[in-house]
């Protein structure tokens, strides 16, 4: 009986096996090549679920049926005007033929290698036939506030883009894209991640902002005193305006009125100016002589006729 | 059977040995399978949360989603669940990261994110930008599937979009006025990338925080800032001593105006009544002149002779006599001929 159990428990282990070299699993994210002795046959297989194969006999080799990455390490790379940059860029791709990706590469470290030297090749060479400008800017959109910035800016940075940044891209991953089919690979995107001065050249780019910015601020200085000169001229001159008004004015009013006032005392006057003449000289003494006064008068006065006889007016008649 | 040299019976041992045997497998085999249903069963059950959905997949190939709540699947492998966070909003960070998430949070920047905020603006100079991403997960089978790296690739997606238009703008309209726009742009760049990369993301917000120039380009920034206030209130300084004088001199012009109307309205009204008073008398003079002439005459002398402080009266006839003026003498003198 133990015998029995004993080639029992054998053949149920040779069994499972058995169907656990016949069966496998292709995940949603994988995609499986079937090599038969070391060599590939059939198709690649990828739609996900369980799946047969002849146990002891076929090997299954899984590859990522996903968009896999490739970050490039950063470049010093030229561009066409001679000034150095970082570039860094990345793509994703994918194996879109695994058969032929496992022929040609082998794996992923091989297709990695060979991304490097391709896309790698296609950067440098687009980028050393471009100006940095094209490589920064994607349009040909105006600064805003470019005014006070464009004739303090050295002329070069304002110039325009043919192609521009993605357009640059573009070009790139269609370079690429023509040589990668035959590895077996599909190149969704190539994107430049990071461009960067380098060392030398950031250092440079940095003084010519601080200069930059210092030209800026001495024209708005310069401007603000200007224009608080040009009010305080206008403020003089309003002052002169009105005050010489203001004299004109006064002094035609004043006139007026003084002729005014001539013309009424000579009209009055007029009428008899002897009699005005006694009458103001009569008021003047009243009003000039005062204690301080000294009166000098002769016995000869009028008034004083009285003086020397009661009857002075009718002897000085006789006389 | 009084044999006592036997210390067991071997037919009893033989007996026993065989009762040991009939119930050993069958007690081991329930341990075992009592063993296998618990683990079964611990592996049949997940449980989603409130803000997740799982995806389920049998021998490797999707079946199905399932959302919040406690679910069975088939156990052992045979069935695989991977849970993601659908409802939840994610955010990346780039120039900077949060230590602390409090109300006062912390932050940490070091070489890492410092590369990640450096850049080029569009007129070739260079800036730090901060930036954050919020984002939700608007496909799990996509996001989980499609794409081997999804949050890394993001984040390079991120920065490319960022840097993009970045690129597209002058330093100027990035320390100014340009934020809004560059956030949108930049928004709307990512969210396309991820409809080309398909990759299950959903873009909600990109917001801009810490924009600077490089630190060594600070100063020269600030002072431009310094000279638009300077320029500013070197404006404002003259525009308020305009606002002040003038209207002030306006005033004391009509105030003088109004002083010279003062004196010729004075100045009339005193002859017009100066005039009067003259007619009047020339009137009442016609009626009696020479009575009116001596009145006037006499009232005059009557009230200046007491007035003047010092008087003299003086012959004519008195002629070689040097008078003498006593100046300062108070009472009137008569000289003698």
């Amino acid at each position: 009986m133990s015998a029995r159990i004993g080639w029992l428990l054998v053949i149920v282990a040779a069994l499972l096996i058995t169907l656990d070299g016949a069966l496998y699993t292709v995940s949603e994210q994988q995609q499986v090549v079937i090599t038969q002795f070391g060599e590939p046959i059939g198709q690649a297989v990828t739609s996900p679920g369980l799946h047969f194969k002849l146990p002891f006999a076929q090997e299954i080799n899984v590859f990522d049926k996903r968009w896999l990455e490739w970050n490039g390490n950063p470049n010093q790379v030229p561009t066409r005007d001679k000034k150095y940059i970082w570039v860094d860029t990345y793509a994703r791709w994918r194996i879109a033929n695994p058969l032929l990706f496992f022929q040609r590469l082998r794996d992923e470290r091989g297709a990695q290698s060979r991304l490097d030297d391709i896309i790698d090749g296609e950067t440098r060479n687009v980028i050393a036939n471009h100006n940095l400008i094209e490589i920064v800017r994607t349009s040909n959109r105006p600064f805003e506030q470019a005014e006070e910035i464009e004739d303090v800016m050295e002329v070069e940075e304002m110039r325009q883009v043919g192609l521009g940044r993605d357009k640059i891209t573009r070009l790139i991953l269609q370079r690429a894209s023509e040589i990668v089919p035959d590895y077996g690979i599909e190149l969704v995107d190539v994107q430049v991640q990071r461009v960067n001065y380098i060392e030398s050249v950031q250092a440079k780019v940095f003084e010519r902002m601080i200069s930059e910015r210092k030209r800026i601020a001495d024209r708005h200085r310069s401007e603000g005193q200007g224009k608080s000169a040009e009010i305080r001229g206008k403020k003089e001159r309003e002052l002169k305006v009105i005050q010489s008004e203001a004299y004109r004015k006064t002094q035609e009013i004043m006139g007026r009125g003084d002729a005014e006032a001539t013309a009424i005392y000579a009209d009055a006057y007029n009428r008899n100016g002897e009699l005005y003449e006694f009458a103001k000289s009569m008021e003047t003494y009243r009003t000039g002589i005062d204690k301080d006064s000294w009166l000098v008068l002769s016995t000869n006065a009028r008034l004083f006729r009285y003086l020397q006889s009661p009857n002075a007016a009718a002897e000085s008649s006789k006389r | 059977m009084t044999d006592d040299r036997v210390a067991f019976d071997p037919e009893d041992v033989l007996r026993m040995a065989r009762k040991l045997r009939s119930k050993l497998p069958r007690s081991l085999g329930l341990l075992i399978l009592a063993a296998l249903i618990g683990l079964g069963l611990i592996s049949a059950y997940y449980q989603v949360e409130p803000d997740e959905v799982a995806i389920v997949t049998r021998f490797g190939k999707f079946v199905s989603t399932a959302g919040p709540g406690p679910h069975g699947k088939l156990p052992f492998g045979i069935e695989r669940v991977q849970k993601v966070p659908v409802e939840r909003q994610l955010k990346q960070e780039f120039g900077f990261r949060t230590t602390r998430a409090e109300i006062q949070s912390s932050y940490s920047k070091d070489e890492r994110t410092s590369a990640e905020s450096t850049m080029l603006t569009g007129d070739l100079n260079v800036a730090t930008v901060e930036w954050i991403v919020q984002y939700k997960i608007s496909d799990p089978y996509k996001y989980l599937f499609k794409l081997r790296d999804v949050e890394e690739t993001f984040r390079l997606m991120a920065e490319a979009s960022m840097r993009t238009v970045v690129g597209d703008h002058s330093v100027t309209e990035l320390l100014t006025v340009g934020r809004e726009s560059i956030a949108a742009k930049a928004k709307e760049l990512l969210s396309n990338l991820c409809k080309l990369y398909d990759n299950g993301i959903s873009v909600q917000q990109l917001v801009l925080q810490d924009v600077d120039p490089p630190e060594s380009v600070k100063p020269s920034f600030n002072d431009v800032n310094q000279a638009i206030q300077e320029r500013e209130r070197a404006i404002n300084d003259a525009w308020a001593e305009y606002n002040q004088e003038i209207p002030r001199a306006r005033g004391q012009a009509e105030q003088a105006i109004q002083a010279a109307e003062g004196y010729a309205v004075d100045r009339v009204n005193r002859a017009k009544g100066d005039a009067q008073r003259f007619i009047a008398l020339e009137e009442e003079y016609r009626k009696a002149p020479e009575v009116t002439r001596q009145r006037i005459y006499l009232e005059t002398l009557a009230a200046v002779l007491p007035a003047a402080g010092k008087k003299l009266v003086f012959d004519e006839r008195a002629k070689g006599i040097l008078p003498l003026f006593p100046l300062g003498a108070p009472e009137k003198q008569e000289l003698k001929p």
